[in-house]
């Protein structure tokens, strides 16, 4: 017998019926604490989503910060140098689980046109695990906040996501 | 701390490293303080985590290639590095800009200008704890990158100021984008003035702290807005017309005290100058090309060249020598924020560590270009 039978029929209308998994998955997906780590150019495109126009309240991401303890959404927005990589992935393990990393803009995907530079990390993948790529050079807001959704989708039917190979 | 208790009690200095992931410092910089109690004894900036090899980099790019280079250096205000290194390559090659692309990229580099202060403002406000102040800057900035976006496409990195020229002529919806936005730029300095100028704490915040004597901000080789809040009258689109400049007619403001106060309202003022030379520049446009003759293949004469411009955060200067082939021998930047931010220590000894944040603030560097 479904769990949703044993209901009483009074209560149907009011009772909702789902698995803890299920209801960590909602939270989780709609209230992302993101962490600013604004390393390069990205970071302003990055200002302007959380700004007046783009206004990243509106998705509930809108929760800036400063701290990694605070945060459950890693968004690496800029250029990577090999100086700045051990910090980062020091920022990346202070941050309690789940975790989530967001790789923002041409840089931080694949070291962007800074790729054949001797200082710079071509990708942040080298250092730390990336859940959603967001390409351009900067991307437009409306392109993070896209990569956001994205993830939103991911975190409630991480079934869905197709496994990129390397 | 009295002068007499702190001959009783024996303090300590101690190191504080603020950064180089930091609310505050602007991008990735690290400041090394040195603290007793909470005096700063020195501040130390160490640069290097956003280094990028730009100059090495336009080394195996050709002089058309190395355009995007010079937009991801100071990022907020890629037409004016864009205007600067094409200034010099012009004058490497010997090309003669056509004067409606005079026009056109002293309209872009002045509207860019404005933008640049924009975030400035937004960026101080957050630092001194005034959210909201963050707010409207951003979004008046939007309508500048509404005008750049129009024009060219991007957002940022814009790469219209080319070479010989401009990409593009104006439109006439750019035009008349532009205009709109004249219009309306005076309401908005006089919403952040209700907003921040006005504001008691804010004052306080800002007004005797770092201070920096004209002496000393020319002996630090300090320019820009940084070195005219000392009171040093040195501006080059005065000094050093180019492009045009010479046909508008604008105030350069100074401040006279060389505090942080100052290098904020010098800031708000240049605002209203850049405007007025916008509005001169749109009335008396004249006709023409944009882009003069620029052969496929550059190959500028053996020689070097330093031409300088007069970026939102001061002097940008570019350092191209040329061995006659397509690519540069070498470039070397003059990066305005770079040598501005060597002023930190000179303006926190002595004050509080919460006068660190404002201090860098009024400095204003982008971390992009201070590491190149
Ligand atoms: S992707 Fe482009 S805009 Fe973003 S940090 Fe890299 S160079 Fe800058």
């Amino acid at each position: 017998m479904e769990i949703a039978d044993r209901v009483p029929q009074v209560l149907r209308d009011n009772v909702l019926i789902t698995s803890i998994d299920g209801l960590f998955k909602w939270a989780r997906s709609n209230s992302l604490w993101p962490l600013t780590s604004g390393l390069s150019c990205c970071a302003i495109e990055m200002m302007c989503t959380a700004a007046a126009r783009f206004d990243l309240a509106r998705f509930g991401y809108e929760v800036f910060r400063n701290s990694p303890r605070q945060a459950d959404l890693f968004l690496v927005a800029g250029t990577l140098t090999w100086k700045m990589a051990p910090p980062l992935k020091r920022l990346y393990e202070q941050m309690p689980e789940p975790k989530y990393v967001i790789a923002m803009g041409s840089c931080a995907n694949a070291g962007g046109p800074f790729a054949d530079a001797y200082s710079v990390v071509p990708g942040i993948d080298k250092i730390i695990p990336v859940d959603v790529y967001i390409p351009g050079c900067p991307p437009r807001p409306e392109a993070l906040i896209d990569g956001m959704l994205k993830l939103k989708e991911k975190i409630r039917h991480p079934e869905n996501v197709q496994k990129v190979q390397k | 701390m009295t002068e007499a208790v702190s001959k009783v009690i024996r303090t300590e200095e101690y190191q504080l490293s603020m950064g180089p992931v930091h609310p505050s410092t602007h991008g990735v910089l690290q400041i090394l303080l040195t603290l007793d109690g909470e005096r700063v004894v020195k501040a130390v900036p160490c640069m290097g985590y956003l280094h990028r090899g730009i100059e090495k980099l336009m080394e195996s790019r050709n002089y058309f290639q190395c355009m995007p280079y010079t937009d991801r250096l100071d990022y907020v205000s890629a037409m004016n590095n864009d205007f600067a290194y094409c200034r010099a390559v012009e004058k490497l090659a010997q090309l003669e800009v056509p004067e409606r692309a005079q026009y056109i990229r002293v309209i872009m580099a002045e509207l860019n200008r404005i933008a640049s202060h924009m975030i400035f403002i937004g960026s101080l406000a957050v630092d001194v704890g005034a959210t909201t102040g963050m707010i409207y800057p951003f979004r008046d900035r939007e309508c500048i990158l509404d005008i750049f976006n129009e024009l060219c496409g991007a957002r940022m990195t814009y790469s219209y100021i080319r070479i010989g020229g401009v990409k593009s002529d104006l439109s006439v919806k750019v035009i008349d984008m532009i205009n709109v936005f004249l219009k309306n730029l005076s309401a908005m300095i006089d919403e952040y003035n209700d907003l921040l100028t006005g504001n008691e704490i804010f004052q306080h915040r800002l007004k005797n702290t770092s201070v920096i004597t004209a002496e000393q901000a020319l002996q630090l080789g300090l320019t820009g807005p940084m070195l005219r809040a000392s009171g040093v009258n040195y501006d080059l689109r005065k000094d050093n017309a180019y492009s045009s400049y010479e046909d508008f007619i604008f105030d350069v403001p100074l401040g006279n005290s060389g505090d942080n106060w100052d290098r904020y309202i010098v800031r708000m003022k240049e605002m209203r100058q850049s405007a007025k030379i916008v509005k001169q520049a749109l009335d008396g446009l004249p006709e023409g090309s944009v882009m003069a003759k620029v052969p496929k293949v550059l190959r500028p004469p053996k020689g070097e060249v330093y031409v300088t411009t007069e970026g939102p955060r001061g002097e940008v200067g570019y350092h191209i020598i040329s061995d006659g082939t397509v690519k540069p021998y070498r470039v070397h930047i003059r990066r305005p924020s770079l040598i501005n931010l060597q002023a930190l220590d000179l303006m926190c000894r002595g004050y509080l560590v919460g006068d660190v944040v404002v201090a860098m603030s009024t400095i204003d560097p982008i971390l992009g270009e201070v590491d190149c």
